[in-house]
């Protein structure tokens, strides 16, 4: 049989932007490619063990209502996978304990931090410890910001990369971590993947605009300890060819291919050399 | 029993709610405060453990981070003012609903009915302020009386140990519900008082031809074949109300009018709606024959045009105005999911692409008192933005194009316009995808949300002028993750075929959904108890009329109702079986076996009286006002540059999510800094093509105080302008016109009605004409035609409004251009020719002038200027394009100037103008139709070629320089600007809004 990248994007609820995670797959050469609606996982008709590659997409689970994906992290670790006895949370413990690769963006990124999935410091999923909550503006803005990557993090999806151009599109992004301790382990594990920065990539911004929310640290984006995990806030798939580049008209000279795909070609390559 | 639980940020957590919330009160109301804190408080209500309820505190409630909980205990301390904010009984607690299915997941037990979770927030406030002010901080500011209640706690009435006691906004309601007769036997002065008390909105004529309906030997016998008496039931006259109401009924816009003109001469005009608007699209679709572009038309919830042979465009563009005016976020909130619900209930279901969003407000400077029951301005604009961000940005729908329009009459009642775009297959299931049809056996089914007393009489409500008793229950609060659910939904139920057809639950409610789908069938059987209900209490009449969101109203057919319901329920989206679709000809609903109402089909929808309207058109007298030539014309670009209608909207445009789905590729903010003004937005819909749809609009109220034909004629061009700008293909565009209007039937209240009767017919006669000669159809609209504000003997009335939106195509995006200069030495031209037309512009409004020479648009000329225009985009000629409007010439260069951070030189001498314009009225002219673009020096050949023989002036060019710099007819610098200052202009009005 041929071997198969197969990647999942997990729908419904309150997602937004599982159709253009999926085609970022796709376009980054993931042979299969499945929007998957929560209902469906539910039901035990599909199940995460399948794939290689879970994405968690933007939106606004739940509306946000009770914090920017609270209830919908109340949803994986408490509702039941019909006709078995494990819920969605355990499926997603299995499949992070199997080497998978989890990338969150933006709602996707928040969830992945109020369930524990991030940082997940010393390899314990469970257990918050940082959080996002809204920003110093007190506003939702989209904006696009620059990124800088830290080029000695562990993080499988940034690999060979310097510097990020992406939008960011939320109220509640604003990065902080429960104590000082947590920060420093962060840092020092160069798991602060991505930090918001200035447009010629090399240092690290506090004031807005360049720092959207006012994130500790800059940080824009995390991942775990086995750079397997990721979350970030600003929105790679909506970079993936050059007409999404907010100044496209001006700069001829932008390449046909978005920054944002990088990381999805990462990921896939990623998979290929290691699970399959 | 209750459970309060208080959720706050830990001590050292910045609390930028509350920081913005104090920045707030402090621009709202000038009151200072040292410190806001906020808190959110979470009442439960329902059968649990209090193991349960910590375990929903400590999870889902709150955040263990950043945020501490108590239950049934304090929380909040070092407060001088305590304001606590939470809901009346009834009205939509989105949080509340989430909240409770939060704690439904945790304990895998349902919630019993009555049971519930109720949110409020805590506002502590900080500084030395009375308890008057406190009043006005929640009246004013933080609360909205007719939705929220609040509580005001002063620190030395602060209970330490137990803090404020739970209550629970429950619904109660002990009315058993009845079908109640109403006797229309009474004098016309009892009618008039059914009318008016029931909130029915009818005219005397109307309620007479009701009163006669019920006397026909023939109605009195059917119905007392099936159990019915002579008199109407409550269920009846309501449904009839609804179906009659100006909303549904647009009876402005069928009725006869009579129409005399300036020179005395008359006309009768049978329908606006059907002379105009109906035979100008049939017209230009004829004229285009195998071009033609339409696929449906008017008969739908929107409009459908060809995209390519696989695809079609649906687009519609609704207004919200009344509920907008009572309360500001949730009508505008309503709005935006509303007309979500159009494409989506269109055809058989179309995926959503894009919002667009204008609106038309009063200065958020205002400083005069106001009449009673108005919100100021501010409070206005900030509330249906926050409401139009969260309805949009939740529901995963990119806000791609808008404007906002100021005027002081916006003050008795803002305009709120809220247009939603969609794709469909072309065929779908072996069937065209914008059509349906329910059939005889069909079930009614009701899916997404349930019924409550939200929205009660909202088309009616709609149909009158703001007054006194303008009823609370009109006033919803959208829920967008509830019809987002919805919707994933049935994308997937219409495309495994589970339905014959859908439509919206919008005004009206169910009365006006299945009545209008029945017309399929000729006739329905709707059972009303078995409606899913938020709470008990409703009556039948309120069932069938209640506009509750989030629903939509489908025919399935009864074998495939099981499958259909299974994938609901696993989704998690509530359906019901109402009754089925019938050919008996019956408007026929029952309560609990009981008839509620029995009505024929024909005379619920074909019954209403034709209104008669007067119209008389007496041209205005005006004249041009003598205004000096300003000395300092810098400073002059930079006030215009200043006005609210000109200024920069970025603090807005970057509260809504504009690029979500991946396919906006000229996004409203562009330029070298990503912030200057587009004219139009270019979206891609399908990932594997580069085919584009073209997102524009026009809307200029300014016109109509000197003529309505003109202010349409202007809102056409500026539409199709801002579409060629960008890209959009002159060939291949629609139009939607939306009417907005101050009551133009004459009456006591409305002494001049025949002059605004006469300027609606003008506007209509105006978008006739020009429709016609640019070739663009019409695929959909809506009018709401009584914009006043009256309480006492205050009356205000907007000036008569058209929002002209459009929509089109654009074969290759990567074609699109955008406004911005981009390279240092290209040519800058002024693309048609500059008159004195000043009338109505932004430059007499700063001077408080109106004038007379209003600008005419020259269509011809116009529509052979957009061709070449196109023809040089598809060449890659043009490295810029903007179009020139409020504020003329002077405003576009320094646009196109400060978005691409480049400099200009232009010579005013070079311009293609009347003769004898002085340099002012040459700057800042409104004349129509006219285009900046910028071109490679290498180009210009090419160029000049495309539009040899039109008004197409080589004005001068783009430097490297950061300066706008203008010399006048004698060579004299009228303007050197550096581009800072002038972008500092235009940006700080509304930069902190």
């Amino acid at each position: 049989m041929v071997k198969q990248v197969r990647a999942v994007v997990m729908s419904g609820n309150g997602t937004n932007c599982e159709r253009e995670v999926a085609n970022a797959c796709r376009l980054a050469g993931a042979e299969v490619v499945e929007i998957i609606h929560v209902a469906e996982l539910l039901s035990g008709r599909a199940r995460l063990d399948d794939y290689h590659l879970l994405n968690l997409a933007g939106g606004f689970l739940d509306g946000d209502d009770l914090g920017s994906a609270k209830a919908g992290a109340n949803r994986l670790t408490h509702a039941a996978v019909k006709d078995s006895e494990e819920t969605l949370s355990d499926q997603l413990q299995r499949f992070i304990a199997d080497g998978k690769l989890v990338m969150g963006v933006c709602n996707g990124f928040q969830l992945m931090t109020k369930m524990g999935l991030l940082p997940a410091l010393g390899g314990d999923y469970h257990t918050q410890s940082a959080t996002l909550t809204f920003n110093d503006g007190g506003r939702f803005e989209d904006r696009w910001c620059y990124l800088k990557v830290d080029q000695d993090s562990p993080c499988v999806f940034t690999r060979g990369l310097r510097g990020l151009y992406l939008p960011v599109r939320h109220g509640e992004g604003k990065f902080v971590v429960e104590n000082d301790t947590v920060l420093q382990q962060i840092e020092a594990q160069h798991l602060a993947v991505v930090k918001y920065c200035d447009a010629e990539y090399r240092l690290p911004a506090m004031d807005y605009p360049l720092n959207p929310n006012g994130s500790m640290a800059a940080i824009a984006g995390v991942c775990d300890e086995t750079g397997r995990l990721f979350g970030l806030m600003p929105h790679p798939e909506a970079y993936l060819h050059r007409t999404h580049h907010p100044r496209w008209t001006r700069e001829p000279d932008l390449p046909e291919e978005g920054m944002g795909l990088w990381l999805y070609d990462n990921a896939i390559k990623y998979i290929r050399e290691q699970l399959l | 029993m209750a459970w309060r639980i208080v959720v706050g940020l830990k001590d050292k957590v910045r609390d930028a709610r509350g920081e913005r919330v104090r920045r707030e009160i402090r621009e709202h109301l000038g009151i200072e405060l040292q410190a806001v804190r906020t808190m959110d408080v979470y009442t439960v209500d329902a059968q649990l453990s209090d193991a349960e309820v910590a375990a929903a505190a400590a999870g889902p409630f709150s955040d263990p981070i950043i945020q501490d909980y108590v239950i049934n205990q304090p929380l909040a301390h070092d407060f001088d003012v305590l304001i606590e904010v939470g809901f009346r009984p009834g009205v939509t607690d989105n949080v509340g609903r989430t909240a409770r299915e939060a704690i439904q997941y945790q304990t895998g037990r349902l919630f019993a009915g009555g049971e519930g979770v109720y949110t409020s927030v805590q506002y502590l406030l900080c500084g030395e302020i009375s308890l008057a002010d406190a009043e006005r901080i929640a009246r004013d500011f933080l609360a909205n009386g007719l939705i929220q209640r609040w509580e005001i706690v002063p620190r030395s009435a602060f209970d330490a140990v137990k803090g404020i006691p739970a209550t629970v906004p429950r619904v109660t309601s002990s009315a058993a519900p009845e079908i109640r007769a109403v006797d229309l036997e009474v004098s016309d002065e009892q009618l008039m008082a059914i009318s008016r008390q029931g909130m029915l909105a009818l005219s005397l004529e109307e309620m007479k031809a009701i009163q006669f309906f019920y006397r026909q030997d023939n109605v009195i016998a059917s119905r007392k074949a099936i159990g019915l008496g002579a008199m109407p039931t409550d269920a009846e006259l309501e449904a009839l109300a609804q179906t009659w109401s100006e909303h549904c009924k647009h009876k402005i816009f069928s009725a006869r009018i009579e129409y005399e003109d300036e020179r005395g001469e008359q006309e009768v005009i049978n329908s606006l709606f059907k002379s105009y608007i109906v035979q100008v699209t049939a017209d230009v679709r004829k004229a285009r024959g195998k071009d033609d572009i339409c696929l449906s038309v008017f008969k739908d919830n929107a409009g459908v045009i060809k995209f390519n042979d696989d695809w079609s465009l649906v687009y519609k563009v609704e207004t919200h105005n009344s509920p907008s005016a009572l309360d500001p976020y949730g009508g505008a909130l309503t709005g935006i999911v509303g007309v979500n619900r159009d494409p989506f209930g269109t055809g058989m279901g179309a995926r959503l692409i894009f919002n667009t969003d204008v609106f038309c407000f009063a200065s958020p400077f205002y400083d005069q008192p106001l009449p009673p029951r108005l919100l100021h301005p501010r409070r206005i604009f900030e509330g249906v933005v926050e409401g139009v961000e969260h309805g949009g940005n939740k529901s995963g729908i990119p806000t791609v194009n808008g404007s906002i329009v100021f005027d002081e009459r916006f003050a008795g009642k803002p305009l709120v316009y809220c247009g939603t775009g969609a794709i469909m297959p072309r065929v779908l299931n072996g069937q065209p995808g914008h059509e349906k049809k329910a059939r005889v056996g069909d079930r009614i089914v009701m899916a997404g949300g349930r019924i409550g007393k939200d929205g009660i009489h909202g088309a009616t409500f709609s149909s009158e002028e703001l007054h006194e008793g303008s009823p609370v229950t009109a006033v919803q609060i959208g829920d967008p993750i509830t019809q987002k659910r919805m919707f994933d939904f049935l994308m997937i139920a219409r495309d495994r075929g589970l339905y014959n057809a859908i439509t919206d639950n919008g005004a009206g409610g169910l009365s006006s959904s299945v009545g209008e789908m029945s017309e399929d069938t000729g006739g329905f059987e709707m059972h009303l108890d078995r409606a899913p209900l938020k709470y008990s209490g409703l009556q039948p009449w309120e069932i069938l009329i209640s506009e509750a969101q989030e629903r939509m109203t489908l025919a399935v057919p009864p074998e495939k109702l099981d499958a259909f319901a299974t994938l609901a329920a696993e989704m998690g989206v509530e359906v019901t079986d109402l009754g089925q679709f019938t050919d008996s000809g019956y408007f026929h609903c029952l309560y609990n076996g009981a008839t509620a109402t029995y009505l024929p089909m024909e005379f619920i929808h074909e019954g209403v009286p034709q209104m008669v309207i007067p119209a008389r058109w007496t041209p205005p007298v005006l004249q041009e006002p003598d205004l000096s030539q300003p000395l300092d014309m810098d400073a002059t670009l930079r006030h215009m540059l200043s006005r609210l209608d000109i200024c920069s909207k970025e603090s807005v445009v970057r509260r809504y999510d504009h690029e979500v789905q991946a396919g906006t590729v000229i996004k409203p903010l562009v330029g070298v800094a990503n912030d200057g003004p587009s004219d139009a937005a270019v979206v891609r819909p399908l990932f594997d093509s580069f085919e584009g749809v073209v997102v524009a609009h026009g809307i200029c109220p300014g016109y109509s105080d000197i003529d309505t034909y003109h202010m349409m004629a202007n809102a056409i061009d500026e539409g199709l302008r801002n579409y060629v700008a960008v890209g959009g293909n002159i060939e291949h565009v629609a139009g939607l016109d939306n009417f907005c209007w101050c009551d133009p039937v004459v009456s006591e209240k409305t002494p001049d009605g025949a002059y605004k009767a006469a300027q609606l017919v003008r506007a209509n006669q105006a978008l006739y004409d020009y429709c016609l000669a640019f070739g663009v159809p019409l695929i959909s609209g809506k009018d709401s035609m009584k914009n006043d504000y009256m309480v006492g003997d205050t009356k205000i009335s907007i000036p008569p409004t058209v929002l002209f939106s459009v929509i089109g195509k654009i074969e290759d995006l990567r074609k699109s251009v955008t406004m911005d200069a981009k390279s240092s030495g290209d040519l800058v031209y002024l693309l048609g020719r500059t008159r004195d037309e000043l009338g109505g512009s932004e430059y007499y409004a700063m001077h408080g002038e109106i004038g007379r020479n209003v600008p005419l648009v020259d269509a011809a000329s116009a529509l052979q200027r957009y061709r070449s225009v196109n023809a040089a985009q598809a060449e890659g000629l043009l490295a810029s394009c903007h179009d020139l409007s409020d504020g003329g010439l002077a405003v576009a260069l320094a646009e196109t100037a400060f978005a691409g951070g480049l400099g200009m030189e232009i010579d005013l001498g070079k311009l293609s103008a009347d003769e004898d314009m002085r340099a002012d009225r040459l700057l800042f002219s409104e004349s129509a139709s006219r285009l900046l673009v910028t071109i490679k020096p290498t180009d210009r050949e090419r160029f000049e070629a495309l539009f040899n023989g039109q008004d197409a002036a080589c004005i001068g060019r783009v430097t490297g320089e950061k300066f706008l710099k203008i010399t006048g007819l004698y060579g004299e610098i009228l303007v050197r600007s550096s581009l800072e200052d002038l972008k500092e202009a235009w940006q700080n009005p509304l930069r902190e809004m």
